[in-house]
């Protein structure tokens, strides 16, 4: 009876350790196979929103003052500036025709000038064309928006605040009206779908997709 | 319409205009200051040039509602400037002045590059004054009298 009774208990002691075993094995199989997958996703939604944020860099209302010339441009076509405008040193304009000369502090629809508080050029470490008028490669535009030493030292909050608040940037949204009275054209996305799309890039530790 | 209380030439001018009136016109029609001209109307001449708070600024393409409490100087005004005046007089040394139709946005644009620099080079002078047109090509004649000007600049 005795004899019956430990062997009972000692049936049900190993079933009981082997179930634990199984549960406990199962599920760090389960936690090794999700692990590897959610951090590529990450970095695939990353990449995937750096795209969508690429091409509203690379939008007429953005990409048109980061030129890699000594002059902005304008439209949907991406001609150069007219009246002779130019860069200056430091993307101002130059003392006889600042950028300010024209652009005011916000849009004036009446006569059909853009305008944002303190108008000016991106810096030629933020170009995102080359000198052809040629827009970067997604690569080589991440690699810059991602350089400190060049994108006066944001960091991922940075940028996404850049983003989220710098006047010039929320002017992209709100462009105002051509000297003919039509609208101009906004970029792809809107400010929201940006800023998230921004803030996925971010979240993801900003990768940039491989290549030149 | 709206009332619009302006700082022309260190006065205080009261106009009541439509907001979207450009500065130019709120010049020459409301206030008959008639020196600074009607050239293209698209910012593209620089005849139109005034300073508001210093810097120069195309009058035609800046509706009044924009302007706000910064001090706008004319042509009228700019000699009371040490800089202004000896563009004006040097203007006049050179015998710069063809027709004279875009000259006062010449000279507005020309006292904003020796504000800024007080000697500048060739470079300096085509790039800022690269936008003001001259269908007189006085060109040659504007260059030497901004660096005769610039010589009577300390």
């Amino acid at each position: 009876m005795l004899s019956n009774s430990r062997c009972f208990i000692r049936i049900v002691l190993i079933a009981l350790v082997s179930t634990v075993a199984w549960i406990v094995l199962t599920a760090s199989a389960i936690d090794l196979r999700d692990q590897k997958p959610t951090v590529q996703s990450n970095r695939a939604d990353g990449l995937a929103a750096w795209q969508k944020v690429y091409t509203v860099l690379t939008s007429p209302r953005c990409i048109n003052c980061h030129t890699a010339t000594n002059y902005p441009q304008q439209g949907d076509d991406r001609h150069r500036h007219f009246a002779n405008v130019i860069r200056g040193p430091e993307g101002w304009g130059v003392p006889g025709l600042n950028c300010m000369s024209c652009h005011q502090e916000r849009n004036a629809d009446s006569t059909g000038v853009p305008g944002g508080a303190n108008w000016h050029l991106a810096p030629l470490s933020m170009q995102w064309q080359d000198t052809n008028d040629r827009p970067f490669s997604s690569a080589a535009v991440c690699r810059a928006v991602t350089d400190r030493a060049k994108n006066h030292g944001l960091d991922g909050p940075g940028l996404l605040k850049h983003h989220t608040e710098e006047p010039l940037v929320l002017w992209a949204w709100n462009p105002g009206r051509r000297p003919d009275g039509s609208a101009r054209s906004l970029p792809p996305l809107t400010h929201a779908e940006f800023v998230a799309a921004t803030g996925t890039w971010v979240g993801a530790g900003m990768p940039c997709p491989p290549g030149k | 319409m709206a009332t619009y209380q302006l700082k022309v030439n260190g006065q205080s001018k009261q106009v009541n205009v439509d907001p979207s009136t450009p500065l130019l016109w709120v010049l020459r029609e409301e206030l008959k200051m008639t020196g600074t001209k009607y050239g293209c109307g698209i910012s593209a001449c620089g005849a139109c040039t005034v300073h508001l708070d210093g810097v120069a600024t195309r009058s035609c393409v800046v509706p009044v509602e924009l302007v706000g409490n910064r001090a706008i100087v004319t042509i009228e005004g700019v000699s009371a400037d040490p800089i202004g005046r000896a563009v004006q007089d040097a203007w006049v040394d050179k015998d710069v002045v063809q027709c004279g139709y875009c000259q006062s946005g010449q000279i507005m644009s020309a006292v904003a590059l020796l504000k800024a620099t007080h000697k500048p080079t060739d470079t300096d002078i085509e790039e800022s004054m690269g936008g003001n047109l001259c269908r007189c090509a006085t060109y040659v004649r504007i260059r030497e009298a901004i660096k005769s000007a610039s010589q009577q600049l300390k």
